[in-house]
């Protein structure tokens, strides 16, 4: 009771103070909590009302967004039938590639395998996007030149995109090594073969990275030709090998395969 | 009874004791404002989507190692078949440059399609020195621009580190566009809202990666958690020497590269 009485008191001196102020005050005082009222009232209707529940943002945003569909199946389901294709693919050079790279969004097919068809790249077109020559990619990345690699014939007449294995392996080193062949055929040292300068053992071909090829390791390996008393034809420059660039082996300064570069 | 005593005084002068009152009662108005904002409550709340994916228990980011991208482009197409990105040769939510430092030291910065159809190698009058791709995508920033210059909160940044959009909220005002360093967001042509890459946030909720890393044949693009020690990104952030985009902008990106170039820009 002590405290209605209170209240009761504090609510008389509100209201004796208010009859003390100039009527133009009044006015705006009742014109402000108007407006501040409907402001309250349109914020609460325009606001959805999850907005921050978890910060400046609507909480139901969140649901919205991973209820989007999805396309991709991923690569961990296309095993529960496929799984022979997947065990030849385990071991071959395509291991890391996913299915979905090549035979596009599965979801659906997936859910429905009768009737969603996936796609299937049989022509010339599509293997190139990976593997056709650009100085960008990365070495050792297998390239071709789709223009000159048995034009017009599908890929899969001779590879299988499960296991990529070529058919045979390659006699020409530039199948692999495409930047040093080109240079080298715009040089003066287009005739003289890879051999010459590399002992490559057989066993390169299969395991290239743990059987690489020998390189030159001295200058009179150079001199064989260059030299001024070597018995190679005429009209090859020569060197005096004893005073020209003494303290150097000769690739430190004449790129072999390119050695007009400067 | 201060209250009262309050009201009924009238004089000027005022006492220090009644100064005090009076201005407590003023700075409890500072208090309004909390009552009217929608703020962030706190970081405590147990957050649990309708899948079972609670966003409090992940931090998500991306590792690109440049020299095993081939540039072949099936990220790109991927992210547009699985997030249904506009066709258009200018809408994309990741795409592919390369770069070609010739022997002038000119750069080239190339991106036909978005890569899409991957490149064509026409031959150029100078030679090439060094030449590599770049795969970009949303950054994910730490801290984000795009968000703060949202005016209506359709922007925001969930607890496990993605930046989402709201496409319901979002006013297609383009101010998020304008504010990102990196160029990776856009205007929906067809909702006119604002799009960006989500990480696939559909996907990674239910425990797949986002569809570029899936279809990346390379496996250029690693996707996982940076909080944790035993994740594959860890890692790949521990092993390769690491650098992200346009650092000085201390915007903090989660898209980490290895091995790029110094010319990235």
């Amino acid at each position: 009771m002590d405290i209605l009485e209170k209240i009761i008191s504090v609510w008389k001196a509100i209201v004796s103070k208010w009859k003390q102020f100039p009527e133009q005050v009044k006015r705006l005082t009742v014109l402000a909590v108007i407006l501040v009222a409907l402001l309250i009232i349109a914020r609460s209707i325009l606001i959805p009302s999850d907005f921050g529940e978890y910060g400046h943002y609507r909480a139901s945003a969140v649901e919205e967004i991973i209820a989007q569909k999805q396309n991709y199946a991923g690569h961990e389901i296309c095993v529960e039938c496929h799984d022979d294709m997947v065990e030849i693919k385990n071991h071959g050079y395509h291991k890391n590639v996913a299915c979905e790279v090549c035979h596009g969004p599965a979801a659906a097919h997936a859910e429905d395998p009768g009737s969603a068809e996936i796609r299937i790249p049989r022509g010339r077109g599509y293997c190139p996007l990976c593997h056709e020559y650009l100085p960008s990619r990365p070495t050792g990345f297998p390239q071709i030149v789709a223009a000159s690699h048995n034009p017009l014939k599908p890929c899969i007449n001779c590879h299988d995109p499960h296991d990529p294995k070529p058919p045979e392996t390659p006699k020409e080193c530039e199948a692999c090594h495409a930047t040093i062949a080109r240079t080298k055929s715009l040089s003066h040292h287009i005739d003289v073969p890879c051999t010459r300068c590399h002992e490559v053992p057989e066993a390169h071909k299969i395991n290239p990275r743990e059987n690489l090829p020998s390189k030159p390791n001295s200058r009179e390996f150079c001199g064989g030709c260059h030299a001024e008393n070597a018995s190679s034809p005429r009209g090859i420059p020569r060197i005096d090998i004893n005073t020209h660039g003494e303290r150097y082996v000769c690739w430190q300064c004449h790129y072999p395969h390119l050695p007009e570069a400067r | 009874m201060n209250i009262l005593k309050l009201l009924e005084n009238d004089s000027k002068s005022v006492g220090r004791r009644e100064f005090v009152e009076k201005s407590f009662l003023s700075f409890l108005s500072l208090l309004i404002p909390k009552f009217l904002l929608a703020e962030e409550k706190s970081d405590n709340i147990k957050w649990i989507l309708s899948n079972e994916y609670s966003p409090n228990d992940h931090y998500w980011a991306m590792g690109i190692d440049i020299s095993k991208c081939i540039g072949c482009g099936r990220c790109v197409e991927a992210c547009k078949k699985e997030n249904s990105v506009p066709d258009e040769p200018f809408f994309f939510r990741t795409w592919v440059e390369r770069y070609r430092i010739l022997e002038n030291g000119e750069t080239l910065i190339d991106s036909p399609n978005g890569a899409m159809n991957s490149f064509n190698d026409e031959p150029l009058e100078e030679n090439i020195i060094r030449s590599f791709f770049v795969p970009k995508i949303c950054n994910q920033c730490d801290n984000p621009p795009c968000v703060q210059v949202c005016p209506v909160g359709a922007t925001f940044q969930t607890p496990d580190g993605v930046v989402l959009v709201d496409s319901e909220y979002c006013i297609g005002c383009r101010y998020c566009i304008q504010a990102c360093p990196y160029g990776a967001r856009f205007l929906n042509p067809e909702t006119r809202t604002a799009e960006k890459c989500t990480f696939c946030y559909h996907r990674i909720s239910r425990g797949k990666v986002p569809a570029c890393v899936e279809a990346c044949p390379t496996q250029a693009r690693i996707f996982g958690e940076i909080k944790k020690k035993a994740s594959p990104l860890v890692r790949f952030l521990r092993l390769n020497k690491i650098s992200v985009l346009k650092p000085y902008l201390n915007t903090e990106p989660k898209v980490f590269y290895a091995n790029l170039d110094m010319e990235v820009k």
